[in-house]
């Protein structure tokens, strides 16, 4: 074994003014003297890899904090009635009913995934996994909501192959369902792809575990798998100083997943919970170990001490600093009574999982750690993972923001006649955001676990949780960044509200948000504003609706130069649904259903699927928020769906009412015959409005024939705008005939939608 | 009517086929991959070895599996004409247990695939498909990424020959598997190999139909009979 040269407390003390590479690790000047301000010496050097990486923006959330504090002062009491654990710990806990909670949340795993698509997807889903874990929840599925640069681009071909394998690799193997998500391709992802990953897990509402360490005497117990080198970023540069040739290098900061492990990982922890032989338990995700020990002390009442030459290690020849700052994994650290600490043992000997008391709960307040008989580090661990620094970023609309609303879609050339209508829709349809997902769905186990009632292309997935009442829950995830780089603060909204409403749609009651908060660089006053306006559009919303947001991810730094992604907050809701099998699908299963359009059509284009895709045009103002619409239009849709008046039912969003329809069409490939006249009358829209507008609250509802009376008197009594469009199927071939405009066969539709990602991939 | 149940460590879909059997009328029994023994199986009308990736399948699929204590109790009573279906992965044990002949590989087009799979049952006079009709055409979800069917031209012959393959593949041939071939037996038949999953088709609300129950209602029905 290498020799290694340690930096002790003691050092740190005789030798106070040695020259530290806190540069290299990315802290400030004002952020190394406060360190050494907290400490009153200079740290040792693997107290200033755990600072380094805790007060890194990914972990401390130190540009973000400010703004994100809106989505606990705007929760109000009847929010937090359903609400059993909040922001801040590993994922937000919402009761269910029936003495059920639910766990779920949304993160990132943008940067990694481009490096090395594969791995850096795969860990994505292992990471947020193990965060519903942390909960004492048994996960049930996972999403995953992806961006990528233009479908036509060379460097997407080795990109949006990589990161599906990668999510499908790992969640298939791990057996989880992936239920859905979104494919959007925008060139602003060129260099920046977002690789967001859900997960939602169930436990009962007693068993819900935190990080936490309480309770003197109390063992610290490492499991899972062997820490390597693997995931280790400006820690480099820490080993670099201590010694020159010896050891590993070049090693990936990317890290690399193993999800049988996992899955053991998965069964075993549920075991330990079952068993009731956990205190306080924490995921090691970001940050390694200097996350999960500083975090769990920092929560907990006491000190914490650790013994950091007992990690078991895949790579004998690691530094106290890059053990602490590995991010291997499949790892997971309890907090154990010592009475409880052989039948934790035997336990992880069953599943063959490797555990390691590493240390103990101490009545001190700081944390310890020790490498053989040298204290290495001696920090208070609030210092470290909560009381890091916190910035109030300089903000500023940007210059271009006027004209760019000034640029609106008024220009632009409409299609003329049925015919230009039709090739209009046909366009959309095969467009890359609008085409079948299918070649990304397909290589993801829906089916696994056998709870899975709905998942794409249906509008949110569906998965039970009660196998004998049939309760469960209603996901999606929606963000279209075009409307948020018109106007964050409605583009945020507006995200918001799709969500909620594509939950609505399957006869779910909206209960919670978690976002997924994806910008450019936070030094940019430009994208601080976005970000800004962003959050406040979105606490505002969730309070109107009265969803809480019960955590949550930031995404800071993906731009390339001075050009940012557009501003993307994807929100992800949470329904809640009591019996999934009577749930509705997106798309009419037979013909002679009565179709319904819900809520009002204006003309609204700008930033629309239309623009985009017909004449690549991006400017003017995001369809008009309106969040009473969007309550009063799931509350139309949980009444109607509770009374059974409901087939299916579809949001309409990205390519209005025309691709809506065409969509329902192409679900089980029975066409639909339409009248806009209606709508033409009421509105005030032409054919071209009604068919492409993005107007919001409005769903595409199927109504069986002998209920078509009963729904009608429904929507009256909610206040809810209806209006009948015309029924499904069609005369001959099955079709989309819009009267008066045009028809196009279901087989024309499926031609222009199919195959679009399989083609542009394989030239 | 118990049918046991075997967990590897990696396996995905031991719940699935646990409730398959249930709701077909018989009672699940969990069996764990480190247990053996003589009487391990004992008072069992049957064995499933589910889907998953069994201690991870880092070397070929059920390559570690096969060597595992519950398979040592579970090869000897296959032969001796103990029913037992593998799906999936349980499949690929089987093969490597050279209780099924041939082997599968990684699909022709190198992707993980997940679809709703048209199958033809081609054999009813086996322990898991007495309870369909010859030539019944059923919908049942495939998901794999090493479920190409491949033997030998003469083993192929053979299979056919003695009306040894169970199920194949209708319109899309979905990894590339020999004869579209879908699940083979043994020559008595109580052993049966199976790629695409019926244990997630025996419940309305979830999964494509409800096609898979009589996998699970037939392997019940012959051992009220025997």
């Amino acid at each position: 074994m290498t020799a290694v040269h340690v930096d002790t407390v003691a050092a740190a003390s005789g030798d106070p003014d040695r020259e530290q590479p806190w540069a290299e690790l990315g802290l400030r000047a004002d952020e190394y003297a406060r360190i050494r301000e907290i400490l009153g010496r200079r740290p040792t050097s693997s107290e200033l890899a755990m600072y380094s990486v805790m007060w890194s923006e990914h972990c401390s959330y130190k540009s973000s904090k400010v703004h994100l504090r809106q989505f606990g002062e705007k929760t109000t009491d009847q929010m937090r009635e359903q609400l059993l654990v909040g922001i801040g710990e590993n994922a937000g806990v919402v009761d269910i009913g029936e003495g059920w909670a639910v766990t779920f949340k949304i993160e990132s795993h943008n940067h990694p995934s481009y490096v090395e698509p594969y791995q850096g997807a795969a860990t994505g889903v292992g990471g947020i996994v193990r965060d519903i874990m942390s909960m004492g929840a048994r996960p049930l599925a996972v999403m995953d909501p992806l961006r990528f640069g233009a479908l036509d681009h060379p460097d997407t071909a080795r990109v949006l192959p990589g990161v599906v394998a990668g999510i499908g690799g790992y969640g298939n193997c791990l057996g989880l369902p992936n239920i859905g998500g979104e494919v959007v391709f925008d060139s602003c992802y060129q260099g920046n792809p977002l690789v967001n990953a859900l997960c939602v897990g169930a436990l009962r509402a007693e068993d819900i575990h935190l990080a936490k360490a309480s309770g003197t005497g109390n063992k610290v117990v490492l499991f899972g798998a062997r820490t390597g080198g693997d995931g280790i970023g400006g820690v480099s540069v820490l080993a670099s100083e201590t010694f020159e040739d010896a050891g590993p290098s070049k090693r990936p900061s990317v890290q690399v997943g193993d999800p049988f492990a996992e899955k053991v990982l998965i069964e075993c922890s549920l075991e330990l919970y079952a068993a009731g032989v956990v205190d306080g338990i924490q995921d090691l995700g970001g940050a390694g170990l200097s996350c999960a020990t500083s975090e769990l002390a920092s929560n907990g009442d006491g000190g914490m001490r650790v013994q950091l030459d007992r990690v078991p290690l895949r790579d004998s020849s690691l530094t106290p600093e890059e053990i602490l700052m590995s991010e291997s994994q499949e790892r997971m650290m309890a907090i154990v009574r010592p009475e409880h600490l052989e039948g934790f043992l035997a336990i992880t000997d069953r599943w063959e999982v490797e555990a390691t008391v590493l240390g103990e709960v101490t009545d001190g307040d700081h944390l310890q750690v020790y490498w053989h008989d040298d204290l290495v580090v001696d920090v208070p661990p609030r210092s470290v993972a909560h009381d890091g620094p916190v910035y109030e970023r300089p903000l500023a609309r940007p210059g271009y923001l006027d004209e760019l609303q000034a640029h609106n879609t008024r220009v632009l050339p409409r299609p003329v006649g049925g015919p230009g209508l039709r090739e209009d829709l046909l366009a959309l349809l095969g467009s890359p955001d609008g085409c079948d997902l299918s070649w990304v769905t397909q290589q993801y186990d829906r089916y696994v676990r056998g709870n899975t009632a709905r998942a794409m292309p249906d509008d949110a997935g569906v998965v039970r949780v009660d196998e004998e009442t049939g309760r469960g829950v209603a996901l999606a995830t929606d963000c279209n960044g075009r409307f948020a780089k018109l106007d964050p603060y409605a583009g945020a909204q507006l995200a918001l509200a799709e969500a909620y409403r594509n939950v609505a749609t399957t006869g779910a009651r909206p209960l919670a948000v978690s976002d997924c908060l994806n910008f450019g660089s936070p030094e940019d006053p430009g994208v601080m504003w976005q970000f800004a306006q962003a959050v406040t559009g979105l606490a505002d919303g969730c309070q109107q609706l009265g969803v809480p947001v019960t955590g949550g991810n930031v995404s800071f730094y993906n731009q390339t130069g001075d050009t940012a992604i557009h501003p993307t907050p994807v929100v992800a809701v949470l329904g809640v649904v009591d019996d999934v099998a009577d749930t509705n699908g997106s798309g009419w299963s037979l013909p002679g259903q009565s179709l319904y359009l819900l809520g009002r059509t204006r003309e609204e284009l700008d930033g629309s699927a239309w623009a985009h895709v017909v004449h690549a045009h991006l400017g003017g103002r995001p369809p008009r928020v309106d969040l009473a619409a969007e309550e009063r239009l799931a509350g139309t849709l949980l009444a109607a769906s509770r009374a059974g008046l409901v087939h299916s039912a579809h949001d309409l969003s990205a390519g209005g009412l025309a691709v809506a329809l065409a969509e329902g069409v192409l679900r089980h490939d029975i066409g639909a015959t339409v009248s806009l006249a209606g709508l033409r009358e009421r509105d005030g829209v032409d054919d071209f409005a009604a068919l492409f507008s993005e107007s919001t609250a409005r769903v595409l509802v199927a109504v069986p024939p002998e209920h078509a009376e009963a729904f009608e008197e429904l929507c009256a009594a909610e206040g809810q705008e209806v209006l009948a469009l015309g029924t499904t199927g069609s005369e001959g071939p099955e079709s989309l005939v819009v009267e008066g405009a045009f028809q196009v066969s279901a087989a024309e539709l499926r031609t222009a939608h199919s195959g679009v990602i399989e083609a542009a991939l394989a030239s | 009517m118990r049918i046991g149940v075997v967990t590897f460590p990696g396996s995905l879909d031991d719940g699935d086929a646990q409730r398959a059997v249930r709701l077909a009328g018989g009672e699940p029994v969990p069996l764990w991959h480190a247990d053996s023994g003589d009487t391990l199986l004992h008072g069992l009308d049957g064995v499933i070895l589910p889907g998953g990736f069994s201690y991870g399948d880092y070397l070929r699929c059920g390559a570690i599996a096969r060597f595992s204590p519950v398979m040592g109790a579970i090869i000897p009573a296959a032969q001796a004409g103990l029913p037992v279906l593998g799906i999936c992965n349980g499949f690929q044990v089987l093969c490597e247990s050279h209780l099924l002949p041939g082997a599968l590989v990684r699909n022709d087009h190198q992707q993980f695939l997940c679809r709703d799979q048209l199958l033809r049952i081609e054999r009813t006079d086996t322990a898991w498909t007495s309870d369909f009709t010859p030539g019944q055409e059923v919908l049942i979800a495939l998901k794999n990424g090493e479920g190409g069917y491949v033997a030998d031209e003469a083993t192929l012959d053979e299979l056919e020959a003695e009306g040894r393959v169970v199920a194949r593949y209708l319109e899309v041939n979905p990894n590339g598997s020999r004869r579209d071939i879908a699940g083979v037996s043994n020559a008595r038949g109580n052993v049966v190999g199976l790629m695409p999953h019926p244990e997630h088709c025996v419940e309305a609300g979830f999964g494509p139909s409800l096609d898979g129950l009589p996998f699970f209602t037939s392997v019940l029905r012959q051992a009220v009979l025997a």
